[in-house]
This record gives C-alpha cells, structure tokens and sequence, in this order.
C-alpha cells in the first residue's frame, strides 16, 4: 500500500459505496483519503507475518439462546417507520430498471 | 445539583421528590442549552411519568432503586422507544424506534429518569461534535471552544450541571476525550461489559457504552447498573461481572502502575504532560508505584483504527438505504434510491470514512490495509499483555489538548490525531477512564487517564477514586 488513491479509483469506490460525489467532492475526497492512506501506509514498516489477525477482543462464539419463541417488534410499529409500505411490507422502487 | 449518589439517596428517603428533581433538571436546560446545545431533543413526559413512579414507589414504602429519581441524559445513538434517536444525521431525521436500547431499560429498572438525547458527531465520527447535522455542542467552560466528541453532548450535559449523569458510546475516544475536555469523569467499560443492544453501530468490534458523571463514585454506581450479561447482545459477556462501588475506596496502596513513555512525549502538549506526571506523583504519594514502561506499538493505534474503524463502518452503515427507516429520496429504481438518499442523508465525514473503508475492504485491497491493521490490533494486545504482568493498571494523558477553538482543526487528519491515547484501549478491548486532573495553561480542564486489563474496572475505579481525592488537594 503506497498511500495513493486516484480519482477515478475514489469514483469506483463511491459507486461501490451506492454514494453519488459532484466534481468539487471527488476532488477533495481524493486528496483527504490520500493523507489518511499515507498515514496508514506506516505499518508497512512492520513485520507482521507471524502476528495473527484480531477480528475482536474477546471472541465468544457460537453463542446461542434456548430455541423458545419470544415476543419480538409489533410488526405495525416498525412499519410505522418505513418510507414507504404497502399490505404490511416494505415498499421500494423497481428492482430492475437502468442503473443507477 | 447534587451528586447522583446524594441525589438517589434522598429521593429514597423520602427527602426530595423526584419529580421536583426532574423538573430543576429542565430548568437548568432551560435557562443554558439554547447557548450549549447538549440535547437535541427532551423526553419531558417519559421523564415525568417515571419520575411520578418513583416517588409512588417510595410513598408505597418500596424502593425504586440505585439510581432513584437521578436525571440521566442519553446520546441520540441509543434507541428510545419512540422518542427520536438521530445519531445528528439527517437520515434518521424524524426515526422513532420501536424499542428500547437494553441501557435505557436498565437505567430505568434502577430508578432514573431519562430527560433527553444528547448531540454528537455523526454516527459517533468525529472528536469535537462539530460534525452534527443539526449544529455544534459548545463547552460549558468556554463557550468558542469544542466539548470534545464524539459524546460531547452528553459530556457538555454534565459539566453544564443539567444532569448529574449522561451515557455516551466510545469507539476510539469518544467518551474518554470530551470527557477531559469538558472536566468530568468518563469511562470506557471492557468490550462486552455493557450490551450494545440498541446502540446503533459504527465500528461493532470497537463500540461500547458508557457513563459520564461529575465524579468517579457515581460513574462507578452507574457503570454497576448498566453492565451484566444481555442475551440481546451476542458480543455481550456471559460471566458475572465484579461490582465496582464496595472497594471503590480501597485506595492504590501497593498498586503498581505504568505511564505510557510513547503516549508522553511528541504530539502531547506540555502542559497536559505536567498534569499526568503530577497524577503519577499524587498515586506514588497515595502508596502506589509508579514507573514509566514503553509500548511501542501504540504508536500504530492511529493508522490500524482508521483502516478497521472506516471498514466496519462501511459495512454497518449498509442499512441506511431508504427502506427500512429514516428519509428516503426517491429515485427511478431501487439502486438510484439507495443511491439519492444516502447521498443526501449522510455528512461529508460519514462519507468520508464509509468510503475509505469501501477501499480497504475491497478485492486486492483487503489484506494489505484491513488484515494488516487485525495484526497491529493483535501486536498492541500483546504489548498490554505483557505489560500487565508488571504492572496492575497503565496511566496516560487522556486527549493530547486541552479543548480547542471551534473551527480551529478542519482537515480530517488532525482531527484524528486527537485519539491518539484512547485508541489502543479500543482496539485491545480494554476498559479505561478519564478522571479530572487539574487545568492547562489555558486554565481549561486536563484529564488524566487509567487504563486496566480486561475486566478490571474495579482496580480501574479504585486508582479513578484515589487521584479524584488527590485532585481535590490541588488548586
């Protein structure tokens, strides 16, 4: 990793990232990711080959609840919050169509 | 107002009621917050209604609990049933959950009151609560200078005197930093102390809640309350945790503790250096040891945090996409959708670390940024690991300023390196705290933080207590 990160690769990772950026924010965004990326460029100068990697501090896993039924979120109420609904579901645009 | 130990204990007794307590809570917000801007929304008849409770409760001759009749003000991060949770972005402009955060519940389960939800940087990403969709928090000792964030509204809410009490959530320093900034105590419990479950997630690995309190013995008779095993919370720890309010008072007598050489020296103003190496001095002269210790790798917290922070966050920060909750704005199909709201929805920082952690995530990508910066997550355990077997806790500055002007740091670079001691706790999932100590050149507070091995906040507490009595001697 060098640090760098061109504009048309800050473009691609909007597009990934489902955000549109005008010309003035790729060109700041751009610059700011490349000062953040510079920084993180420092661990390069270590050697980590026999250092495992850590995906959280205190792994707990398989973690399980009895297989009872609890009550869970009244459905009106959460739907209540939604944009949009229609028949107790979530309602949103065509799927298909052109992109984006 | 009183302490929340002072206040909990005459609202038991029947002295005080705890509606008239609520009630001067709001007129401290009042006649301030249109000046501090701590809260971004009041709770007002959630809170007179528990309130009303709770002096039932002791008219009944029952007791409400610890926490009896204490206004509590919570950031706008944790659900509350609905009542807004924002997390100061527009996208949930106008988001009422359908539940409950499992703090809110245990808060309440113990008697306080919840008053309101408090302003912070967009989903928690920032260090001086500048970065809310709805405005700055400005500090309550200096109202041209920054609270520190991201929690600042919860920490400005008790340094302001409106509430003795707040919860804020700390993924690399968010409690801890406007904790110092704002000069009261704030703590970092272990990572699955305190369930997450309704804390709307920014960095999941590194995320947790905890509280605020104008002195060590009530964030102590907080943090009881609100930690213990939730099965909501899959991250949350199972075993029995040890209270910490029994031995709060035990003293450091005996203690062995080390101050962070990498954490004291560049990058660290002086005169906050000189208040740490007078709370080093105040422990030895309350019967500790205390001897400095190098951990080298501290020094790569900065660039692991901002490559595993970003990249978790990518990740969580999926679900906003119009759906589900929150502003959507319309586009032809779904993908324009996602696309119009979240483009119109979140802040430039928000979109800025959503992005940089798209980028370290991504194919050819990956293992050079986001599995290089695991292994440096694991190399900075190791070190407190093995610095753990000298010494029972380590000590630090807590931010490397004391609060800065508002406006003062506006690239994002230095505004990260205002983490620079609180990240390593995150990324080990160690519990830490900021206690008060003294003021800088500037006569703005200093914290001072105490740093202890996993599960250790009872020791953690002790030390807090310890320099908070040795605070009071200074002047």
């Amino acid at each position: 990793m060098s640090g760098e990160i061109t504009r048309d690769e800050v473009a691609h990772v909007a597009s990934l990232a489902r955000l549109r950026l005008d010309d003035n924010e790729l060109d700041t965004f751009t610059e700011q990711l490349c000062v953040v990326l510079e920084t993180a460029a420092e661990l390069n100068s270590l050697d980590l080959s026999d250092v495992p990697p850590m995906a959280q501090p205190y792994p707990l896993s398989n973690v399980m609840r009895p297989d009872v039924i609890v009550l869970s979120l009244d459905r009106d109420e959460v739907l209540a919050q939604a944009p949009d609904t229609e028949d107790g579901r979530f309602r949103v645009p065509p799927a298909l169509g052109e992109a984006p | 107002m009183s302490s929340a130990y002072e206040l909990a204990a005459s609202i038991r007794s029947g002295d005080q009621s705890a509606l008239a307590v609520v009630d001067a809570s709001f007129d401290a917000i009042k006649e301030r917050d249109d000046e501090i801007h701590a809260f971004l929304h009041l709770t007002k008849q959630r809170a007179q209604a528990q309130a009303k409770a709770v002096d039932e409760t002791v008219a009944n001759g029952g007791d409400p609990g610890p926490l009896a009749g204490v206004p509590v003000a919570i950031k706008d991060n944790m659900c509350t049933r609905g009542e807004p949770t924002t997390c100061s972005s527009k996208i949930l402009d106008g988001w009422r959950p359908p539940y409950d955060a499992t703090v809110i519940g245990r808060l309440e389960a113990a008697g306080a009151v919840i008053v309101g939800k408090t302003n912070l940087d967009e989903f928690a990403m920032g260090s001086s609560t500048e970065n809310s969709a709805f405005g700055p928090t400005r500090n309550p000792h200096d109202t041209t200078r920054v609270p520190g964030g991201s929690s600042g509204g919860s920490a400005a809410a008790v340094a302001a005197d409106f509430v003795p009490l707040s919860l804020g959530s700390d993924t690399g320093g968010s409690i801890r930093q406007p904790a110092a900034l704002c000069g009261v105590v704030g703590v970092k419990p272990s990572y699955g102390a305190v369930s997450r479950y309704g804390l709307i997630a920014f960095a999941s690995s590194l995320d947790q809640i905890g509280p605020f309190a104008q002195n060590v013995t009530d964030a102590a008779l907080c943090f009881d309350v609100i930690s213990g095993h939730d099965p909501m919370d899959a991250t949350s720890i199972p075993t029995a945790l040890t209270p910490t309010l029994p031995t709060l008072n035990e003293g450091v007598a005996g203690m062995r503790i080390g101050l962070i050489d990498e954490l004291m020296g560049e990058g660290i103003d002086d005169d906050v250096i000189a208040r740490t190496n007078q709370a080093a001095e105040a422990l030895t002269a309350a019967g500790a040891t205390v001897e400095r210790v190098s951990i080298p790798a501290t020094i790569y917290g900065l660039a692991a945090y901002y490559l595993i922070a970003p990249a978790e966050a990518s990740s969580n920060l999926a679900r906003f996409d119009g759906v589900r909750y929150g502003q959507r704005v319309e586009g032809q199909n779904v993908a324009a959708m996602n696309v119009a709201t979240r483009s119109a929805g979140f802040g430039d920082e928000v979109k800025r670390r959503i992005m940089l952690g798209t980028y370290a995530l991504s194919s050819g990508y990956y293992d050079a940024y986001y599995g290089k910066a695991q292994r440096v997550r694991t190399l900075i355990a190791n070190e407190f690991a093995t610095a753990y077997q000298s010494f029972d806790l380590l000590l630090s500055p807590t931010s490397p300023s004391t609060a800065f002007e508002i406006g003062a740091k506006s690239d994002p670079m230095a505004l990260y390196m205002c983490d620079v001691c609180t990240i390593p706790s995150n990324l080990a999932g160690h519990p830490a705290m900021s206690v008060p100590f003294g003021v800088g050149d500037d006569g703005l507070p200093v914290g001072v933080q105490i740093l202890a091995p996993m599960l250790e906040e009872a020791r953690m507490f002790k030390a807090a207590k310890a320099l908070e009595e040795a605070a009071k001697g200074m002047s």
